[in-house]
């Protein structure tokens, strides 16, 4: 059965979770002073920051949503992952050193280096808060997943589960312990994952999961009545009724001579014998009459050559129209720019002392990155043909491929994946509280306030946040977190690299420009994805042909309009004192 | 770029910076020329050149050793400054 508890799995997981949260109140002490609070007195080694940065980072967008979206729909899932990766070379060789050399809290601190300006501060503030919140829905959304499974509790439980602990990690201690959280999750998370890789080229593939007898192609219909009772195919679900996991090879390439399993395999044999192999994967369609919302799953079995290139889940990339490639291409363009303009991430390169350790952390959060990336896709199409697919889930194909080998890596992997939303809810959330406590109410509002009230500040302002993160985490149940997370990218892209990359090479960029950059940077892409016809669809409710936008991903469009925002206003508007000079 | 012990002049770009600028414009023309196969030619992605992986596994997996090597490339050469 799909969603059966297991002591073990709720033992192991409550150990991982009360040795997170018990490190976190231990290195609380630490932290106490501003500087301790939101920057970690800037003491930490760059080893560690590193590792840190891909704690923060491998958020569970890249661990669930990746590895599930291959899982279901093949190659395309692994180009969130060569996007993903591909924004840590903008991080490195244009942002790393110049935001350590202008900052000292804050992505604001940054942008305001030259001018001091109130105005800025408020936008870049606000821009923070809003890139923070798009990014926190993904991650209270994967835990809402994690815990049906492992806990056999509801979403919302995982949600304010999720909450309460990291509102208590941030509030306890700040960055020290927000570091120190990221720290063991980026280990753990790349270890473990690269356990699961070993222990699925090992295993090689087999025919029908290794199960006896021919492969089961029957659909299957889950029904949610009116009165919130779910049926499967028509009988009350039960745990020795429910619906069948799903995912597995049909049959092997002829070299294999007829057998069922190909035995251990090589990286490279492995994935050019799955290219040979026909797998059987689930459509789902769904409508709603008078007895309540049915979903159908219904299985083909297909060459898996057509799941290994583009086109899966990017409809517009197997010639499909202009609007669809474009939306591609517009995601693309997001996910490359939008690292280096993500919040949670800058601020991390506040809590090392110096510009050569900003750099070298950089490098062995992309060693380390780079290392998970190339393992989703192993992650993924072992998920993809491990036959523990929940059909109505993709974010769960990781810890359900973990399933199919044992119960202690299923117990082991949730735990991570739940940590691993834990580590970067707290980077969120910090960001979050250092953008209302020092950039809005001390700097705008020019509030004067002793180091201790700074402190408080942050954390009242994180409980706030996680507060909000929880009731969005609920609201968004039934979003691959993959995809969610592209509109954080987008906006953070549109808003904040145009004003960080001019005022790093142009000298002309007047503060003017900036606050109107990240101003429309930030309205622009934000209108666009409340406008677009994915939003329409699946927040709405409504057709996606109603949407005025002409595809839904708007990086394409608001990242070169941030850019032509900030040179026509800077123009406009007098030189800085520097140039004039 | 700035370096430790050097004072930042904003918005200009230090000599030290030239290597991170040539290293991002190398990436930026492999993640360009991939996502313009992908776009324009997505049917050249199922070749298999490669061992029998096709060419949309061993570019995309090529394009994230690329990125590892270049960083690791920048951090060697700016060693001890």
């Amino acid at each position: 059965m799909l969603h059966e508890t297991s002591p073990l799995a709720v033992g192991i997981f409550a150990a991982f979770v009360t040795g997170v949260l018990w490190l976190s109140f231990r290195l609380g002490r630490k932290g106490q002073s501003a500087q301790g609070y939101y920057a970690a007195h800037g003491q930490v080694h760059w080893a560690v920051n590193g590792i840190a940065f891909a704690g923060d980072y491998l958020s569970a967008a890249s661990f669930l949503g990746i590895c599930g979206m291959i899982a279901f729909h093949g190659y395309d899932g692994f180009l969130y992952s060569i996007g993903f990766l591909a924004g840590w070379v903008v991080a490195l060789f244009v942002i790393a050193e110049p935001i350590k050399a202008l900052g000292k809290f804050t992505f604001a601190d940054a942008l305001d280096a030259r001018f001091n300006s109130r105005g800025i501060k408020l936008a870049v503030a606000i821009s923070t808060l809003v890139v923070s919140v798009f990014y926190l829905i993904p991650q209270m959304v994967g835990a809402g997943s994690l815990v049906t499974p492992l806990l056999g509790l509801p979403h919302w439980a995982g949600v304010v589960l999720v909450g309460v602990a990291v509102t208590f990690i941030v509030a306890t201690a700040g960055m020290v312990s927000t570091t120190w959280v990221q720290f063991i999750k980026g280990s753990l998370l790349v270890f473990f994952c690269g356990v699961l890789s070993v222990l699925i080229l090992g295993r090689g593939l087999s025919v029908n999961a290794g199960r006896a007898g021919p492969l089961d192609m029957t659909p299957q219909v889950r029904t949610v009545r009116p009165d919130g009772m779910v049926l499967v195919d028509g009988q009350p679900r039960s745990k020795e009724h429910d619906l069948r996991p799903v995912g597995t090879i049909g049959r092997l390439p002829e070299r294999f001579g007829g057998a069922l399993t190909t035995g251990g395999l090589g990286p490279l044999e492995y994935l050019a014998a799955l290219e040979d192999s026909t797998v059987v994967t689930w459509s789902r369609q769904t409508h709603t009459d008078e007895q309540g919302t049915h979903e159908t799953f219904t299985p083909t079995e297909r060459p898996a050559a057509e799941l290994l290139r583009p086109g899966g889940y990017f409809k517009g990339l197997a010639g499909g129209t202009l609007a669809g490639r474009l939306d591609f291409a517009s995601l693309m363009l997001a996910l490359f720019c939008g690292t280096a303009s993500l919040p949670h991430i800058l601020i991390r390169y506040y809590t090392v002392k110096d510009a050569a350790a900003a750099r070298k952390s950089t490098v062995v959060g992309i060693t380390a990155i780079g290392a998970f990336y190339v393992l989703t896709l192993y992650l993924g199409l072992g998920a993809m043909t491990s036959g523990a697919l929940d059909p109505t889930d993709t974010n769960m194909a990781a810890p359900l491929l973990a399933r199919s080998f044992s119960e202690t890596l299923f117990a082991i992997i949730s735990a991570i994946a739940f940590t691993t939303v834990l580590g970067t809810v707290s980077g969120l959330i910090m960001a979050g509280s250092g953008a209302v406590a020092h950039d809005l109410v001390e700097n705008v509002c020019g509030v004067r306030m002793t180091d201790h009230e700074k402190v408080r500040v942050g954390k009242l302002a994180a409980v706030v946040l996680g507060v909000v993160a929880m009731a969005l985490g609920i609201l968004f149940k039934g979003f691959n977190v993959g995809f969610l997370v592209g509109w954080a990218f987008n906006i953070a892209a549109s808003a904040n690299l145009p004003a960080l990359v001019m005022l790093l090479f142009w000298p002309r960029t007047t503060k003017q420009g900036i606050i109107a950059a990240v101003t429309v940077g930030m309205a622009a892409s934000l209108g666009w994805i409340l406008l677009s016809a994915d939003t329409f669809e699946k927040v709405y409710g409504l057709p996606g042909s109603l949407a005025p936008m002409p595809f839904s991903q708007p990086g394409l469009v608001t990242i070169p309009l941030g850019f032509l925002v900030l040179v026509v206003v800077s123009l406009l508007s007098p030189p800085p004192a520097a140039v004039r000079r | 770029m700035t370096m430790e012990g050097e004072s930042h002049k904003p918005g200009t770009v230090p000599p030290a910076s030239r290597l991170g600028l040539a290293l991002f414009g190398v990436y930026v023309l492999l993640y360009g020329g991939f996502m313009t196969l992908v776009l324009m030619r997505p049917d050249l992605m199922a070749v298999r050149p490669f061992g029998g992986v096709n060419l949309a596994i061993a570019s995309g997996l090529g394009l994230i050793v690329a990125a590892v090597a270049l960083s690791l490339v920048y951090m060697l050469a700016r060693a001890g400054r």
